[in-house]
């Protein structure tokens, strides 16, 4: 185990002393807000807090799509592909998006500091089209919109 | 006690029994998939349905405690139709290559399809293609035929401790994995081979070694050497349609000899000579302060089990090699030298109960000859299978002994292949050595059974010996937690990764039976009652050995040829599931 990670882990460990087998998902959260996603030796850390096995950590993470198991790029950029995002110029957004940052939806740039994703809908169809970047929820998106918000970003 | 009612019958329950349980002691069987006696209960498959009078619907057997006055009914034309249902959509997910599966004569699918008189398939078969694990050297994983019933899951899990494959993903995409999908062999799988055992369908096996064994029994420049577990001779005859328990060494050895091996010894010769050396080990750490309690170290499960989850243990560990190994090393020096012939030319084969000494065979350090000491490993089964081939039929086959040089053994190496046995073994040879006299009651009866964990005091001289033996990897954890403790009042533990000791091994006969593994255990007691040595310091071979070439137990030839170091791997896992 590098010290780095053992070093973080213990940070995250120390607000669950005594922690039983139910406190894997909120340790699991945390330590991808940590790190941006798990880590392997994060994960065996996990583990050997828990006391239980690596496949079963990674069984429970492995079950849910907002753990990631690679590291994810700085800025992550998801658009809205929902019905009324759709209806109002979705798919125009996102070929914007990929013009501008030269990637097709589902890669990431190579110095990792962009990604494409698509969702399936973020719940904000009074704002459509959506995109988002990390938390952060941009409405009544159009093409010029997107070179702004990314060349500002870029 | 619980009255409750099967099929119009008055059946008597326990308390806590589930339906399938307690129909079981009734003589009724319920149809089933992911049930398995010894496992936990997990209700997975949906094939053990059953109807309760004044429920909706029907409920799994196998998961559902009976309650006073229920009234079950196992066989309503509603639950033959689910089963049916179920069967189909299994099958509708599941490789059509019956012909060529390698578990096409003992599939419990294939079974479940036949007993419910599924004639049809409704649905269509669709199979997303996975690849094959092949990472590991002992053990073949093929996900695409899994039925997903976590049987594995739960006996790596559960019973072995280990916990190298869970579940991971979910809906189509759910598959037993390792950790991060990395695959067997990147794992902390062991290789003990149980999962295996407790797999209904062909998704779980062993790596094939049959035709590297076929291409040099064929290659008239090679001589190829063949040694056999003792386990094996309790089991063949069982993997060939006999009776399970039926002792078959000398129609072995009449088999080896008929399917082409240049030379047919025996690893009982080489477990007679584990025990000189590692009784001699025991008695200098006994004597000299040396590290206490010792650990037996034939079983490669174990061996890599303690370098993944005690690699802080290690130096308990005897120093002496496998019979297999200690073996391989003298059929490339020892043996070429008395029969005069070229170590590069000799090809060294073993039968073994085990799919975890593929992967000792493989070790890098299992070299000692200059050569690789052993070249194939092929299991029981694997054997079965050649002899299958070659048309040969065992049961009709004379007695034949192996040849002398490294053929001959006694009682005590026999009985290495069941749980105790080990210890039985060294314990009749340490005596003869700490007092210099023979023990002669060495039916060490304590040592014996089926029991997760037995110990035993055995007075040796002025010497009070405190042993313990444990066998399924579960039971070893429980002592290596006492040992890291610092809490261990043993001189000597012995430990087998298998349930039931080698005769239960990855390569034995398919199942998880421990009345069958009790059975084979018992050939072996036998056998070693009909012999006329019994003690493995009277074995006439070993005795040769080490006057014409070892000179003495802990030698230096004995040093570098049949002693190892051990490799702490970094699982660091120090918990179970």
């Amino acid at each position: 185990m590098t010290s780095a990670v053992k070093e973080k882990m213990s940070g995250v460990f120390a607000g669950h002393k005594n922690a039983k087998k139910d406190a894997l998902i909120p340790i699991l959260q945390e330590t991808q807000a940590c790190f941006g996603y798990l880590p392997d030796e994060a994960m065996r850390e996990i583990a050997t807090f828990l006391k239980t096995t690596p496949g079963a950590v990674f069984g429970v993470a492995s079950f849910y799509a907002m753990f990631r198991f690679r590291p994810t790029a700085k800025q992550r950029i998801t658009v809205c592909r929902g019905t009324a995002c759709h209806v109002r110029g979705g798919p125009r957004i996102l070929e914007e998006v990929e013009n501008v940052l030269k990637i097709k939806d589902g890669q990431m740039t190579a110095d990792g500091e962009y990604s494409i994703e698509e969702a399936a809908c973020f719940g904000s169809c009074a704002l459509a089209p959506v995109m988002v970047i990390n938390e952060r929820v941009y409405g009544r998106m159009t093409p010029v919109k997107v070179r702004e918000i990314l060349g500002k970003k870029g | 006690m619980i009255t409750l009612n099967i099929n119009g019958e008055q059946v008597q329950a326990n308390e806590g029994d589930t339906i399938l349980e307690a129909a079981k002691k009734a003589n009724i069987s319920v149809p089933h998939l992911c049930y398995m006696e010894g496992l936990e209960n997990y209700g997975g498959c949906g094939l053990c349905v059953v109807e309760v009078e004044g429920e909706r619907n029907p409920t799994r057997a196998c998961v559902r405690e009976v309650a006073p006055g229920m009234k079950v009914l196992t066989n309503t034309s509603k639950v033959r139709a689910i089963r049916k249902t179920v069967v189909e959509l299994l099958l509708s997910n599941h490789p059509q290559d019956c012909f060529t599966c390698v578990r096409n004569q003992n599939c419990q699918l294939l079974d479940a399809a036949s007993e419910l008189g599924v004639r049809s398939l409704r649905l269509n078969n669709i199979v997303e293609k996975r690849d094959l694990d092949t990472t590991s050297v002992s053990i073949t994983r093929d996900p695409n035929k899994c039925i997903l019933c976590s049987r594995c899951i739960r006996m790596c899990n559960d019973v072995q401790k280990v916990g190298a494959i869970d579940f991971s993903n979910r809906g189509f995409e759910l598959e037993v994995c390792t950790f991060g999908g990395e695959g067997l062999g990147k794992s902390e799988c062991v290789n003990c081979g149980q999962c295996i055992h407790v797999c209904p369908v062909g998704a779980i096996y062993e790596r094939s070694a049959i035709n590297d064994v076929w291409a040099a029994i064929d290659d008239p420049n090679k001589h190829v050497v063949v040694q056999e577990a003792p386990a094996v001779r309790a089991a063949l005859g069982e993997e060939l349609g006999l009776p399970p328990g039926t002792l078959v060494a000398g129609k072995m050895h009449a088999a080896l000899k008929k399917l082409g091996f240049d030379t047919v010894f025996d690893t009982n010769f080489s477990a007679d000579l584990t025990i000189m050396e590692e009784g001699s080990e025991l008695v200098k750490r006994i004597t000299t302060g040396g590290v206490l309690p010792m650990f037996t170290s034939c079983c490669p499960g174990w061996i890599k089990f303690i370098e993944e989850f005690y690699p802080d243990l290690l130096p308990h560990l005897s120093s002496c090699k496998s019979p297999q190994q200690m073996f391989g090393a003298l059929a490339k020096t020892y043996f070429p030298r008395v029969a005069n012939l070229k170590p590069e030319n000799i090809v060294s084969v073993s039968i073994m109960p085990c799919t975890a000494k593929k992967f000792e065979a493989q070790r890098p350090e299992m070299n000692a000859s200059g050569y690789r000491d052993v070249d194939y490993v092929l299991t029981t089964r694997e054997l079965a299978a050649m002899i299958r081939q070659a048309g040969i039929d065992l049961a009709s086959l004379p007695d034949v002994q192996a040849e002398e040089l490294m053929g001959s053994y006694t009682g005590a190496a026999t009985i290495f292949g069941v749980t105790g046995g080990v210890m039985e073994a060294a314990l009749r040879s340490a005596y003869k050595l700490i007092t210099g006299t023979e023990l002669e009651n060495i039916d060490l009866v304590p040592l014996r059974g089926m029991k997760g964990i037995r110990t035993a005091k055995v007075k040796v001289g002025d010497l009070e010996v405190n042993v313990a033996v444990a066998h399924g990897l579960g039971n070893a954890r429980e002592l290596m937690d006492e040992v890291r403790a610092g809490k261990s009042p043993y001189h000597f533990i012995e430990i087998m990764a298998c349930p039931g000791g080698c005769v239960g091994g990855g390569g034995q006969p398919i199942g998880y039976d421990m009345a069958i593994r009790a059975t084979r255990g018992e050939a072996l007691y036998k056998e070693d009652k009909s012999l006329p040595a019994r003690r493995s310091h009277q074995n006439p071979a070993v005795q040769k050995l080490y006057k014409d070439y070892l000179e003495k137990p802990l030698g230096e030839k004995s040093h570098h040829l049949l002693h190892t170091k051990y490799t702490p791997r970094d699982a660091e896992i120090t918990g179970t599931k």
